[in-house]
């Protein structure tokens, strides 16, 4: 499945190349590997999901990439830059990084935080980046306040306007809803999708997979190795056959006979309650109707015929969940 | 190096002791300390016992305060905010690591400088008006008022290299400030020795030791500009 390295065709942000590039990239800590060969592509402008469960080195790759960490090998291109040390002033530049933990000043004001970091980036018209950023967090009106006294997801609003100050080429997100409520998650989501429509690259890791699965144009699953990169409905209709559920009132008599030879449907199985039944099909919009005909030609009291779906949750699982790896913890 | 970068630290510090009370308190408690007792035993003193005081040197107790003071903010500078989770977001700027260390640096010695001078100036000011005219002209000796003004600066700076050494290769901020006013007491010891006269001050001892603090004071810059390493404060490896 690593094939499908290359990036989608994201709108370009006005330069050449990708925005992130990787080959064979690996990091150790002494004998630890925190993540190995890892290769991949990401297109400006796309949103691009880094799942895996703790421990996976989604964290460590993003500060690989930010040049806090040097990659014990391989190599990099982040924001157009070699991923070097000579380099890592200039990539930092051009990059922005929102942690997991916001990492706020508690002391200082919203607008004392973004002052400084404003200065760190050396923005020019910093007034006029921090307005335009903390609108664009939706905080505007909490500007004076101090962090201290913020709830957690305004906190994460006041990460992401730091983040948006040096109008980075690439926003790494690391975990943007981690801790939050449902509805504070829903607002990250609002903004990142704000940006999405901006046509910011960004590189979101997250546990949440219907987060990644909603927000992100392609999504990797990382556990120290990458074990898949793609759209989200393409690693669906790679890992899993179509297939269509068929629920009955009685179980069937012969199910068996039934189901067997009918058209463009491969194979049957019981499902776990009585009276239901998964068909696997080459083509959901031949089988359900057959089978339906099959089935009140048989007598069958048929409740529903439904195409199964599977979600980006289903896939995560099916590569993770049976991996000796997947229960470490996060370095 | 970016004077902006190095401003933006500086500013950021000196906001944040400003509504901390504990670095308040800690830079305000110190120097009176070290002020308050000598200046009540100066001002008990009867004209008649001026004559004992020309062997001592009781200005130079008060170069305690430069050697002390800065070592709360200086050892808190990195410890304390990887502590707080605040230095990943700022090492994920452009910002190098020495103008990192040198906005920390500041946010410690110029305050520190400010107080230990302005303590000193109102210590001189009482002992003037208040002390009796012969206490007063034994304790104002014209080299130990050069050497309080030429050694504070440097005192200052050697403590604060000191215990931003110790912050950068600290994960605990009680541990950095409790080892840095451990590196610090040495200095301290030697002024206390001169003060007493223990240890004769002379011009020559007074050049001796100030040429042998500018060069720890560049030794302590070079010690922690190279200690100062992204990958070990982030991740905590060796």
């Amino acid at each position: 499945m690593l094939d499908q390295v290359s990036a989608h065709e994201a709108a370009p942000a006005g330069q050449p190349g990708p925005a992130l590039a990787v080959r064979g990239l690996s990091k150790r800590f002494g004998d630890r590997v925190a993540f190995q060969d890892l290769t991949f592509e990401i297109g400006r402008g796309e949103v691009f999901g880094f799942l895996g469960p703790n421990g996976a080195g989604k964290t460590t790759t993003v500060r690989t990439l930010g040049t806090l960490l040097t990659p014990t090998s391989g190599s990099a291109t982040v924001a157009g830059l070699p991923l070097a040390p000579e380099n890592a002033v200039e990539i930092r530049r051009r990059i922005a990084i929102m942690p997991e933990a916001p990492g706020l000043y508690l002391k200082l004001t919203v607008v004392e935080n973004l002052e400084c970091f404003a200065d760190l980036y050396e923005v020019p018209d910093p007034g006029d980046r921090i307005a335009a950023a903390l609108t664009a967090a939706n905080i505007a009106d909490r500007r004076h306040d101090t962090c201290g006294t913020l709830s957690k997801g305004l906190r994460q609003r006041v990460a992401l306007a730091r983040a948006l100050l040096s109008d980075p080429e690439v926003l790494f997100l690391d975990e943007p809803t981690a801790g939050l409520d449902p509805v504070a998650a829903r607002e990250v989501h609002e903004l990142i999708d704000g940006l999405r429509k901006q046509g910011v690259t960004i590189f979101l890791t997250t546990h949440r997979l219907e987060e990644a699965e909603r927000l992100c144009d392609r999504v990797a699953i990382l556990n120290t190795t990458l074990r898949t990169i793609g759209r989200p409905g393409e690693l669906r209709d790679q890992l899993f056959a179509k297939s269509i559920t068929v629920r009955t009132l009685n179980p069937l008599a012969d199910p068996g006979q039934l189901f067997t030879g009918l058209k463009a449907v491969d194979s049957w199985r019981q499902a776990g309650t009585t009276g239901s039944y998964v068909l696997a099909v080459s083509d959901p919009s031949i089988a359900a109707p057959v089978a339906t005909r099959a089935l009140v030609a048989a007598g069958a009291d048929v409740l529903s015929i439904a195409e199964s779906h599977h979600s980006l949750e289903d896939v995560y699982l099916e590569l993770i969940a049976e991996d000796p790896e997947a229960s470490r913890t996060e370095a | 190096m970016s004077k902006r970068r190095i401003w933006a630290i500086l500013r950021k510090e000196v906001r944040e002791y400003r509504r901390n009370r504990s670095v308040i308190y800690g830079m305000a408690i110190l120097p009176l300390v070290f002020a308050i007792q000598p200046l009540v035993a100066v001002l008990r003193l009867s004209t008649e016992a001026s004559g004992g005081l020309a062997h001592e040197h009781v200005l130079l107790y008060m170069l305690g305060i430069p050697t002390l003071v800065p070592v709360f903010v200086a050892a808190y500078s990195v410890a304390g905010e990887r502590q707080q989770g605040t230095l990943e977001p700022a090492l994920t700027t452009p910002v190098r690591g020495d103008e990192f260390l040198i906005g920390k640096a500041l946010a410690a010695l110029l305050p520190s400088l400010v107080i230990a001078y302005l303590v000193f100036a109102v210590f001189v000011g009482i002992v003037e008006v208040k002390a009796a005219p012969n206490v007063a002209a034994s304790v104002m000796q014209p080299m130990d008022l050069l050497a309080q003004l030429l050694f504070t600066p440097l005192l200052a700076c050697w403590t604060v290299w000191v215990a931003i050494a110790i912050s950068t290769r600290s994960n605990d901020v009680r541990v950095a400030q409790q080892l840095g006013v451990l590196a610090s007491l040495p200095p301290v010891f030697v002024t206390v020795m001169i003060a007493l006269n223990v240890i004769q001050p002379t011009p020559e001892l007074a050049i001796g030791c100030g040429a042998l603090l500018i060069v720890l004071d560049v030794f302590g810059w070079r010690l922690v500009s190279g200690l100062f390493d992204r990958e070990r404060l982030i991740s905590g490896s060796h």
